[in-house]
């Protein structure tokens, strides 16, 4: 490190009173900021949790749909249409529903329920415990053990329940990738029971799933799809459109937009001001050290310098905190839906960036007006 | 005696028109090498306007300042601060020590700026805090030193990067008598060469006595006065 730099971090490391003002203020503004980022990609990503559990390549739905909790029946005439389009490997039924359980202890729990086709099962979740065969035996469901598979009353293979007045049997337990975002379990079973246990409208369908013969055929298939009247759309469109849904049509994007925004202005706000009285605390040094023979060029990368490090560092307190408090709040929440995704912290890390550099230049503006004549004059 | 500093009709005005004021007005003088010069005058006769003139810390409206033949207000901005951190000591009337670092890293500030490694700054500092005589006090921040000591580390600090021209502005202020005395004292006998030329700003007639010559400031003009005149006023 060159020597300036390193007189630089002495004289901000040492004032332990402003360094420690400093530190607290960023780490505060980029906790919060990440915070609020991170429960909103925590949402986004639980909101879109079946698309990205059931994994097929391309969803066939109502053109009004808007979320995939929100699904609206196809008549089945369409999945004849849609697995004769010729770039079309396969095509099948999903059946997805809320349903209400009577558990063994009594009591009743809302869940999904999603029918997988009774032929293929595309879409099945990976089995922990139990064999996935088991599922077409009579009354077969398989339990997702997710963050809210303890709603179900931690089941084992064998428990039992009733839905509708039908008996239901957990043959096996299942992971998946994300938990969903209504804090309901999930089951699985196939489609044929599904519509059996569940009172259905007269459309039973509520999403085809597709798979391509080759990734060249999406373009096509989603043309056809779209002259018979209904929307077909890759898994990532498709998220993408659940997202934009929360983003731009609940507030919920909007509120945290704010709550960010509002971060970004305390940390701005904290930081700047004291980084500022720093500067000015310290002025007459660096007079001094301009009369003594230190260049402009010298004095602006000691500052910015001095911004840059403890923004970065107040950067990584910040992010632990973060990662700390969504730790130890999944600890008792299981729910708690928030991810730090490499954007957020992007995201943070560039309102940092902004905030060293708007305190760093009004620091740098005011130092570069010192005359070290002042000094001389005292 | 090889001339060090040159002054030629130096002036320096603040104001315009009706307004313009005068803090130095045409001032002339030489300083030697070898020479301890003392500028002396009441508070506002622009001692210290032609101090900052003549160390190349503030530009004059009118005239020239030479320090071992290079006209220093010709140089470019950078060349000019190059050139005050390479020839030019300074020793600030309240010392300006970062309290921050320690005693011996302030010494070192000047090497660090001339882009010395750190440790070999830090070595060749600690021989000019031993110089001052305070080897032992290197790693204590100023603030725990006493006033004559934390004059000692400026002085230290001015004679780091070995100044062909030391500037002193009120040296004396903070200080009782007798550390005054010490101070010059040793300035007198361990800091002045014949390759250095020191210039003492004061007003302190108790250490006129180490001065080699005086010359008095008053309304921003300059005359020469020797020595042995003033102490008989």
């Amino acid at each position: 490190m060159p020597g300036t730099l390193r007189i630089a971090y002495k004289l901000l490391v040492n004032d332990r009173a402003k360094y420690g003002a400093l530190l607290v203020g960023i780490t505060f503004a980029v906790f919060l900021m990440i915070e609020m980022t991170s429960l909103f990609s925590g949402v986004l990503a639980r909101s879109s949790a079946t698309v990205r559990n059931i994994g097929a390549s391309i969803w066939v739905m109502d053109p009004a749909v808007q979320t995939v909790a929100n699904s609206i029946p196809l008549p089945d005439y369409v999945l004849d249409e849609v697995r004769s389009i010729p770039g079309v490997a396969f095509a099948v039924p999903l059946y997805s529903g809320s349903a209400l359980l009577k558990l063994s202890d009594g009591t009743y729990q809302a869940a999904n329920v999603m029918g997988l086709d009774d032929t293929s099962l595309f879409g099945r979740p990976a089995l922990t415990e139990g064999k996935i065969e088991d599922v077409f035996a009579e009354n077969g469901f398989i339990a997702v053990k997710d963050s809210e598979f303890y709603k179900l009353g931690n089941p084992r293979i064998g428990a039992e329940f009733e839905l509708n007045d039908n008996r239901g049997v957990i043959v096996g337990i299942a992971k998946v990738a994300s938990s969903g975002l209504f804090g309901v379990p999930t089951l699985y079973t196939t489609y044929s029971r599904a519509l059996q246990y569940i009172p259905s409208l007269r459309f039973t369908s509520s999403y085809l799933l597709v798979e391509p013969k080759s990734p060249a055929d999406i373009a096509a298939i989603k043309a056809r799809v779209k002259e018979i009247g209904y929307l077909a759309l890759t898994k990532d469109e498709f998220i993408a459109q659940i997202s934009n849904f929360y983003k731009f049509h609940t507030g919920i994007g909007t509120n945290m937009l704010i709550m960010t925004a509002i971060s970004f202005i305390i940390g701005l706000s904290i930081s700047g001001q004291t980084f500022y009285t720093f500067i000015i605390e310290n002025i007459e040094k660096f007079g001094a050290l301009k009369a003594i023979g230190a260049k402009g060029r010298d004095l602006v990368l000691m500052i910015l310098f001095q911004a840059g490090f403890v923004s970065l560092t107040g950067f990584g307190l910040g992010v632990g905190l973060c990662a700390l408090a969504i730790w130890t709040a999944r600890l008792y929440l299981p729910d708690y839906a928030a991810i730090i995704t490499g954007l957020n912290l992007v995201l943070a890390f560039l309102m940092v960036l902004i905030i060293a550099g708007a305190s760093s230049y009004f620091g740098v503006r005011k130092v570069l007006t010192i005359e070290p004549f002042d000094i001389f004059r005292g | 005696m090889k001339v060090a500093i040159e002054a030629r009709d130096v002036h320096k005005w603040f104001g315009e028109g009706d307004a313009r004021t005068y803090a130095v007005k045409g001032v002339s003088f030489d300083a030697y090498f070898g020479e301890l010069l003392y500028v002396v005058g009441p508070s506002g006769s622009g001692k210290t306007t032609m101090l900052s003139m003549i160390s190349g810390i503030l530009r004059p409206d009118q005239g020239q300042v030479r320090i071992d033949g290079t006209d220093i207000w010709s140089l470019p901005d950078d060349d000019l601060a190059d050139f005050r951190l390479h020839k030019i000591g300074f020793v600030f009337q309240d010392f300006h020590l970062f309290p921050r670092l320690t005693t011996l890293e302030n010494v070192a500030v000047p090497l660090i700026l001339q882009e010395r490694p750190w440790d070999d700054a830090l070595a060749e500092a600690r021989r000019d805090l031993d110089v001052v005589g305070l080897g032992h006090r290197a790693d204590l921040p100023p603030v725990k030193l006493s006033g004559g000591e934390q004059q000692r580390v400026a002085i230290a600090r001015a004679l780091v990067s070995r100044p062909e021209i030391l500037i002193l502005d009120e040296p004396t202020a903070s200080l009782d008598g007798d550390t005054g005395r010490t101070i010059l004292e040793f300035i007198r006998r361990e800091i002045l060469t014949e390759q250095r030329c020191i210039v003492i700003v004061t007003h302190d007639s108790r250490i006129f006595d180490f001065a080699d010559r005086i010359v008095q400031m008053e309304d921003g003009r300059l005359k020469s006065i020797e020595r042995e005149t003033l102490d008989a006023q």
